[in-house]
């Protein structure tokens, strides 16, 4: 049986097999299609899961966004930890 | 009407053929004959169609939409369109080469059906010898073959007491997510009511039984639940408002707001052979008939609900009163709730009688047997 995941900085988040993030062009936004469910991505979110590529760790995802953004990393730390734990509990993000 | 957007998924009922006959099968009463079955390259000209208007998500389904030998096609056209594919199965027809064929056509994920968390009662109920053993052996193709699983488990008076032992069934054979729905009293369900029906302290219990799961599961299954009315106070937000969010196409090809809309029989549905999807959807008379909120007679009209339950279910007010333009009775504010609420107390009290099962034969026979209208 499998466990719960716990997000960590060492974790290395991707899409599982049965998820997937696309461009819904006749909306103009991104959605992450997922079994029975239909999640549509706000510019922050979008901007954090399009790094879950199964490679970067979380705190590369982190350090990235903080460059890009010039931001606080704790700050980016503390989002990007709350929705990566948030997906993995609803199960379409694996790591 | 300008907000309207099309719908984000569809469901694709693509055949009624089934080898099951479940007692609250969401199929009309009058199934649909292959004969009538729309064709391969008519469902491939509805999928690209659907898919340009914007729909994400298609949910193959019957029926057994495995009974069709182009599922791998319409698949396929479908992937190739970008949609997301979900089978809804009884899983029995399968074997792991077909299940991996589908999988390389690029289906998405797999719901598969049970109907108990043992034999006995999964056979029976379903009506099909042999049956448990086959849907085991599917669930463990789908995990093998490296699908997600989802397990549908429709719930109700005579299965109840197993509802831990299904979730624990579910837990055992891996799947991410199950849904617990109890059954919705429409068409071949509305038939067997008195059968079904739940009690309220059963309905209680399985509240319970999901909560305390849904806790324990948390980020390891996800538990969809659905509950019925007969008990409510309010009415469910039935498909999220009578043609909102939803679009149904049945194996003839007709287009309805929901899977039940055929059992109101004072509606006529266009077919997707007359007309473009598009136009059904925006301009048909059986969808613009109770969109929104114009159609609502009082209470509804005036209810600070009307925008959030939409009214409750059509097919209900139908059933149960003989107008679909009525007050749901699930709603406290109808005056034939407490009849509803009375009539579930009373036949959920009731010593199960054998089952209507869902053949053609009984269909044709069911509307003697139906059960009268309230009040």
């Amino acid at each position: 049986m499998s466990e719960r995941i716990t997000i960590t900085e060492t974790s290395v988040p991707g899409l599982p097999i049965g998820v997937k993030l696309r461009f819904d062009k006749q909306r103009d936004q991104w959605v992450i299609l997922a079994p029975e469910r239909l999640f549509v991505l706000d510019t922050i979110a979008l901007e954090i899961v399009k790094r879950c590529d199964g490679k970067a760790s979380v705190a590369e995802i982190v350090n990235d966004l903080a460059e890009t953004f010039q931001a606080p990393r704790d700050v980016i730390l503390k989002d990007v930890g709350a929705l990566l734990q948030d997906l993995a509990d609803k199960r379409i993000l694996a790591a | 009407m300008s907000e309207l957007g099309f719908p984000l998924a569809i469901l694709a009922e693509l055949t009624h053929r089934c080898p099951l006959q479940c007692p609250y099968c969401s199929n009309p009463l009058a199934l649909e004959a292959s004969s009538a079955e729309l064709s391969t390259e008519q469902w491939k000209a509805v999928i690209k169609e659907a898919a340009d208007l914007g729909v994400l998500q298609i949910h193959f389904s019957g029926g057994e939409p495995t009974a069709r030998r182009d599922l791998e096609e319409l698949i396929a056209a479908s992937a190739a369109e970008g949609l997301y594919t979900n089978l809804i199965t009884a899983g029995v027809l399968l074997n792991k080469e077909r299940l991996a064929a589908l999988a390389q056509a690029g289906l998405d994920h797999v719901q598969l059906s049970f109907q108990d968390s043992e034999a006995a009662g999964c056979d029976r109920i379903g009506n099909y010898k042999g049956g448990f053993e086959k849907k085991l052996d599917c669930a463990r193709w789908v995990k093998e073959i490296g699908l997600p699983l989802t397990l549908n488990m429709v719930v109700h008076r005579q299965n109840l007491e197993h509802l831990e032992e299904m979730m624990a069934l579910a837990e055992r054979l891996e799947a991410q997510r199950v849904e617990i729905a109890h059954v919705q009293y429409y068409g071949w369900a509305y038939l067997n009511r008195a059968s079904l029906m739940p009690t309220r302290a059963q309905l209680e219990r399985a509240t319970e039984i999901v909560e305390a799961a849904r806790e324990r599961l948390k980020g390891i299954m996800v538990i969809d639940y659905v509950v019925p009315d007969y008990y409510a106070r309010r009415p469910k937000s039935c498909m999220g408002g009578w043609g909102r969010q939803f679009l149904n196409i049945s194996p003839a090809g007709k287009v309805l707001p929901c899977h039940a809309a055929e059992s109101i029989t004072t509606l006529t549905f266009d077919r997707v052979s007359e007309r473009s999807l598009r136009d059904i959807w925006e301009n048909s008379e059986a969808f613009k008939a109770y969109r929104g909120s114009d159609w609502m007679p009082e209470p509804c009209r005036s209810c600070e609900r009307k925008e959030i339950d939409w009214g409750g279910c059509r097919c209900q007010a139908f059933a149960l009163t003989g107008e679909a333009g009525n007050v749901d009775p699930a709603c406290a504010k109808s005056p034939l709730h407490a009849a509803m609420q009375a009539l579930a107390t009373s036949e959920s009290g009731k010593e199960a009688q054998s089952f209507h099962y869902r053949t053609r034969k009984a269909g044709e026979q069911a509307a003697e047997k139906m059960p009268e209208p309230l009040g």
